[in-house]
Parts: C-alpha cells; structure tokens; sequence
C-alpha cells in the first residue's frame, strides 16, 4: 500500500467534513474517489496532501506516516488552480518544481523535455495571462507531476477541461500510473472512473459508503442480471421463464436477433434460466449485466446508511 | 530544507517586484522628484525675479527722498522730466512716484501711479527704503554728534545657539530644533509611506494568492506559515532595498555634490564646526545653514539616522506586515479588505499625528509613551531621534517593537491558516479573533 488512511475524522465549525474514513490505495493503481459534492472528499484529499491536519485518525505514506516532507513525493493538481498571472510561464513552473525540492538545474532540464511533449516550447517566456485556459491546465499538470511524484492527486482533473484536453489527460494518467506512479482523483466523472480506475472509494455524508476494486463492485452490484441473445421466436419461451425472473424485457435488434433482459427471482440460478432458454429458443449467447458505476453511485447514494452493511459484509 | 523552501518563496516574491518597471522607475524617480521639489521653489524665486529692471519716475516735492533713493536690480529711480500723462504713457517708465512736500511729518503722502499690475517687490522696495530715510532724517533732527557710529554700536543680531549637555554637564555638539523637527518630519513621512505601502502590497500579494486559486498548489509543497514568512521577508526586502538605493542617492549628494557646488569658503567654515575647532556663533553664515549643512555633511551623523530608520522601518514593517496579513487572508478580493485595512492604517495615522504632536516636545511625557507602543512606536521614536534623546529609550522602543513581531507574526500564521481556506464570506473582526484562538 502506498497510502493508508486509518479512521480519519475532521470536523469544521459547524460540520463534520469527515467521519472515520478509512481507504487503502494500492502501489501503482488509479484510484477513484467519489461522492456528491461536499461529502468530504477535498477535506481528505487536503488531509493526505498534508495541507489541513485530521481531527483524529491518521494517514500512512509509503509504509510511515505522513509527515510535511512527504509532500515532495507528492503531486496535487487541486480542484481550483491558478498560477500567477503575471509570471512568465517558465519561471512560475520553475518556481513551483523548486517548491517540491527539485535543484534549479534538475528542474528547468526536465520542463523542457514536458514542454517539449506536449509541443508548447514557445510558451517558455510567456506570461500566464496570456495563455488561454486550456494552455494553462497543460502547465499545472506539468507542474504537478514535473517532480516525478510516487503519489499524484488530482481533485476533479476533468472539471473544465475540453474533451480534447481531457482525453490527454487521461491518457497521460494511464502512462504515468505505466511509469509507477500511483493516481488518486476525485470526480464526478463515472464514466473516467469505468475507463481507467482500478479501485475507488465512495463518500458520502462524510463516510466511507462503498469501497473496492472497480469489477469487484460492479459483480456486487450485478444481483442476477443477465442478458441472453437469442435467434429467431421468442414467444414459446416467456411461459417458462416468467417463474424464474423478477422482471424481464426483450429487445429486438435488426438483425433477427432478440436481446432478453432479465433479473432472477431470489431461488433461481443461472444453470436453471440457461436451460429455460435453451430449450425453448435458439440461445446464442448470455452475459452477465453489470451495472454502470453511474447506476452504483447513485443507487448507492440514495439508499443512504444500508450501504454501509454490505461493506462490512466483505 | 524547510529555511530553503521558505528561501525559494522570499526569491520569488523578490524578484517578481524588483524587476517590475514600476518599482525601477519610482526607486529613480522619487529622490530626483524629491531634490526637485527642494530645489524648485528658489528657482521659482530666481527666474520670478529675473524680469527687467523698472523705472520709476520720482515727483520729490519734500526734496529728500529722491537723492537717497539706491537703485538696485528690480527698481531703478529717476527724476520725472515732463508732464504726468507723457511720463505714464511712456513705455520704458514702470510708474510714477508722488512724494507730498510733508512727507517727514506725514508719512502717508506718498503715491504710486501705474498704468501696469502692481508689483509687490516695486512696492516693498518703495516702502522700505523711504522708512530708512524718513527715520535717518528724524533722527538727524535731535542733532546727535557721531549719530553714525552710534547707530552702528546700537545695531545688534542676536544668535541664539542651543547647546546639548551630557551627563557631566559638559557641552555637546550645537544642534537646531528646526532642522531637527525637519528631519523627524520627513523621516516620519518615510516610515509612514514605506509601513502603508509595503504593508498592503503584502496583503494584496496575499489577495491575489488566494484569488487566482495558485495558494492550493504552494501550501501542497509549503506550510502556510512558511508561505506567509517568506512572503513578508521578500516584500521587506524590496522594501529595503528601495531605501538602500534612496540613502545612497542622499548621501552621494550631501558628501560630494554638496561640498563640490558649495563655495569654498561656507564649506570650510562647516568642515571646521563639524570638526569642533570652531565655534557657531563665529559662523560667518546663517546659523541654521551651517548647522544643517553640517549634519548632513557630517556622514556619521547620516548614518546614525540611517542605521535607526532602519531599524525602525524593518521593526514597523514586520508589525504591520503581519497585520495587513490577517487581512489579507481573511478577504477574497481587494473591495472586501477595504474596511478591515482600516486595522492596520488608523494605527499608522495615529503614530504619524502623535510624532507631530512630540515635535515640539520631544521629551515629554506623552513623547515617551507613544514611542514605546509598538502601534505607534517606529513612527513617534523616529520623530524623537533627531532631537537627542536618552539612549536607553530607544533600546526600550527597539527591544518592545521587535518582541512584539513576534508575537504579531504568531497571530497572524494562525489567522493566515485558516483564512486561506474560507471563501465565499466577508469575514468579521470577530471571525478574525475566533479564527486566531483556533488549536
């Protein structure tokens, strides 16, 4: 494990920001971390960048706990970011390298390679109000993983960035994570989470409501839902499948084929509704369904505290 | 590691304003505008002055006045030839002077007709002269012997010379209340520019720090308290660094320009008071001159004043620093800090009126006092500097002022931590002292 938080707690005046939360972040994975806004996730991401301190709790880097000088194996892009407007954008990226305790010489050798990557080495002398936005979120994520960080975090890195430029981004995440590094984001972005996270934690109302590997999850949440494709008539079938299922939906696609959804009934099994359909149509194939991340999250979030139980369960 | 990262912050703040052009160009152009200001009214004087001589045409019915009338550079007198149109209408006269037969007994008789503006030299001059004259003939009249030698033994200047005594009573070097409290003042106005100033250009760097959303990504690498530290030094250190260049244009010109365009003679006359081989009263030149031309060349003197402003000026800036600090991280944009900058400008103005007030009193009771609180402390002392006073006092004032820093500083990290976290809300003094009492 990279990063441990054990039963972190943090409260503000008049609200709890954190409830003992606890997340394991494995080495080298992409980690999600979700919620609603304002469930606690900048709090914590700040608590693990060592900005805020935890009421209680603690947080555990690299096998020791957290200390100040950790943040220099650290990159953080925060949610809301800015650089100096008036600085040239070469000085500010130097400054800012400096800052994680990269000698000069080191650091301005290394900008020019990323600058170079991304096909901006004209921008080096110019100033930060002249870039566009976009220009801008290129340096800050230079900025943040210039010092070749074993932990990076991002906090929301796909808000406000053009498709273009979040496509890059992820793409320069997944490399990142293929060069070692471990990635931590926020974001409420389900569909990134299915795309390249490995594990993620969910927050909620300040807790830990849902947490593990992205497959892992989706299998837990699946509950007996499946899809058969089926050739020709279906009607002979329905008769025999109506004790089985909960609820059932076919959909007919051009080609002839038939896709049959359906959810089983508590006491059927899987080997019980393959033989129903086998016999009684031509079965092509069966997959399970698993449910879209956006389907958890917000099955997840509305029901609230039973979640909670089925975390203990694992 | 952690000095070092606090280094990198004090750099950047540095180099990012001594590299402004507004910074070069103000550090150049306010001791030229300064040494202008001093110089331009005697140019004014000169070239006002400068104009051509006018003539007055004299009608002298009492047959004294005209005679003793001496001509100098702005008046010239002659006896009016013609009659009083032809001489009026006449370019090259000025106007007409008509004295009254009586003019001994009855001062008033006496006109000026002029077709021009009036002209209060011509008229000074008209007047002074025939006062000297009209008093010599009253005098005459008692018919004194010698009345001219008398007179002359009569005459007297007197110069008043304060001298400082020391604890033996024994004489000091001469000083002069008027170019001290001159100096006070303009050391205060200094001190006061330099605290408002710079004071708030660390808020605003604060502002701006927050406002731009940039203070997430440095307090990720560096802890608020180092932030706000290195960025009170950097802003400091321009700030002295402005001063060191003024002091050196200042001093360039009172050590080698001065001596260079002053006449020999003056400049011996203050090479020798400053040396104390000679004494004031025998100073062939005004009292007050000499004296402030010996102060300011007298290059120890200069540094003593240098060395306690800038003591007083660092000693200030860091109280106050860290009080527009506290403001500057409690706000989100410059028009929020606009009330909450009155925390740190009234006491500012309070100190400058008070060193005001002590000027004319330096050592008094109040003078004391004021200059050992440290809110008014670096303005009120460095009025008194100028004036003598007990040593002890200033290491007093020096040693609370630096003590409280701290103190200051403490607060303001605490208020700083947290304030840089809250948006969206116009906070109150109350917020600000609930937010230093945080754990």
């Amino acid at each position: 494990m990279i990063l441990s938080v054990e039963e972190v707690s943090k409260s503000f005046t008049n609200h709890q920001a954190l409830d003992r939360v606890s997340l394991e972040v494995p080495r080298g994975s992409v980690y999600g971390l979700l919620g609603p806004n304002g469930a606690g996730k900048t709090t914590l991401i700040r608590i693990i960048n060592h900005i805020t301190a935890p009421d209680s709790g603690r947080v555990f880097f690299d096998g020791h706990q957290l200390t100040a000088a950790d943040t220099e194996s650290i990159g953080y892009l925060p949610e809301e970011r800015g650089l100096y407007k008036k600085m040239k954008v070469g000085e500010q990226a130097l400054f800012f390298a400096r800052l994680k305790g990269l000698p000069k010489h080191d650091a301005e050798k290394r900008l020019r390679g990323w600058f170079e990557h991304f096909g901006i080495s004209d921008w080096w002398n110019k100033k930060v109000n002249e870039l566009s936005k976009g220009m801008a979120q290129k340096i800050q994520f230079i900025v943040t993983v210039l010092h070749e960080p074993k932990l990076l975090i991002f906090d929301e890195p796909f808000s406000g960035f053009d498709p273009v430029n979040a496509q890059l981004l992820k793409d320069e995440i997944l490399r990142l994570r293929d060069l070692g590094a471990t990635i931590v984001f926020s974001t409420h972005n389900m569909s990134s989470v299915e795309e390249i996270c490995d594990r993620f934690t969910l927050i909620n109302k300040s807790r830990n409501i849902l947490s593990g590997s992205v497959e892992e999850v989706k299998r837990r949440f699946a509950l007996g839902r499946y899809d058969f494709t089926i050739e020709g008539d279906t009607t002979a079938l329905v008769p025999y499948l109506i004790p089985m299922v909960e609820e059932h939906e076919f959909s007919e696609s051009h080609n002839g084929r038939t896709t049959l959804s359906v959810k089983l009934n508590a006491g059927a099994t899987l080997r019980d509704a393959i033989t129903a359909v086998n016999e009684h149509s031509v079965l092509l194939g069966v997959a399970e369904k698993l449910p879209t991340m956006n389907d958890i999250f917000i099955q997840s979030v509305t029901s609230g505290s039973t979640n909670q139980g089925r975390e203990q369960q694992q | 590691m952690s000095v070092n990262k606090t280094s990198i912050i004090i750099s950047r703040e540095y180099s990012e304003r001594v590299k402004k052009k507004s910074f070069i160009i103000t550090t150049i152009l306010v001791p030229v505008l300064m040494l202008a200001l001093s110089v331009l009214p005697t140019l004014i004087i000169v070239f006002a002055g400068g104009g051509e001589t006018k003539t007055v045409a004299v009608i002298d019915d009492s047959g004294l006045i005209l005679q003793n009338l001496t001509d100098n550079e702005e008046v010239r007198y002659i006896a009016a030839e013609g009659t009083q149109e032809e001489l009026l209408s006449a370019d090259e006269i000025y106007g007409l002077l008509v004295i009254d037969r009586n003019i001994v007994k009855r001062p008033s008789g006496v006109k000026l007709l002029t077709p021009n503006a009036s002209s209060l030299a011509v008229e000074n001059n008209i007047t002074s002269q025939m006062e000297k004259i009209i008093e010599t003939e009253k005098l005459k009249s008692y018919d004194i012997d010698n009345l001219d030698q008398i007179l002359d033994n009569v005459k007297t200047s007197v110069t008043l010379q304060t001298l400082r005594t020391d604890e033996n009573g024994e004489e000091g070097e001469s000083q002069s209340a008027a170019i001290s409290s001159a100096i006070g003042t303009l050391l205060n106005f200094l001190l006061y520019m330099f605290l408002v100033l710079y004071g708030s250009l660390v808020m605003n760097s604060i502002i701006e720090e927050k406002n731009n959303r940039v203070l997430e990504i440095v307090v990720s690498s560096i802890k608020p308290t180092q932030l706000l530290i290195g960025k009170v030094i950097g802003v400091g250190l321009v700030a002295v660094t402005q001063i060191i260049i003024w002091v050196a244009i200042v001093l360039c010109i009172t050590t080698m320009i001065l001596p260079a365009v002053m006449p020999a003679d003056i400049m011996n006359e203050v090479t020798a008071l400053n040396a104390g081989s000679m004494d004031i009263s025998n100073s062939s030149i005004d009292q007050d001159m000499a004296i402030a031309l010996g102060m300011f060349t007298n290059v120890g003197y200069v540094l003593e004043l240098v060395g306690y402003l800038f003591l007083f000026l660092v000693g200030g800036f860091l109280f106050y620093a860290s009080i527009f600090a506290m403001i500057g991280s409690a706000v989100d944009n410059i028009q929020d800090a606009s009330q909450l900058q009155m925390l740190g400008i009234v006491p500012v103005i309070i100190g400058l009126v008070s060193s005001m007030a002590v000027i004319p009193n330096p050592n008094g009771l109040f003078a004391i006092i004021m200059s050992m609180i440290p809110f008014t402390s670096p303005m009120v002392m460095m009025a008194r500097v100028p004036f003598d006073i007990p040593a002890w006092q200033i290491v007093v004032s020096i040693v609370l002022l630096y003590l409280s820093i701290f103190f200051m500083v403490w607060i303001a990290a605490k208020i700083y931590r947290i304030g840089i976290f809250m948006y969206g809300k116009k906070p109150t003094v109350r917020d600000l002292i609930r937010w230093a009492r945080y754990k």
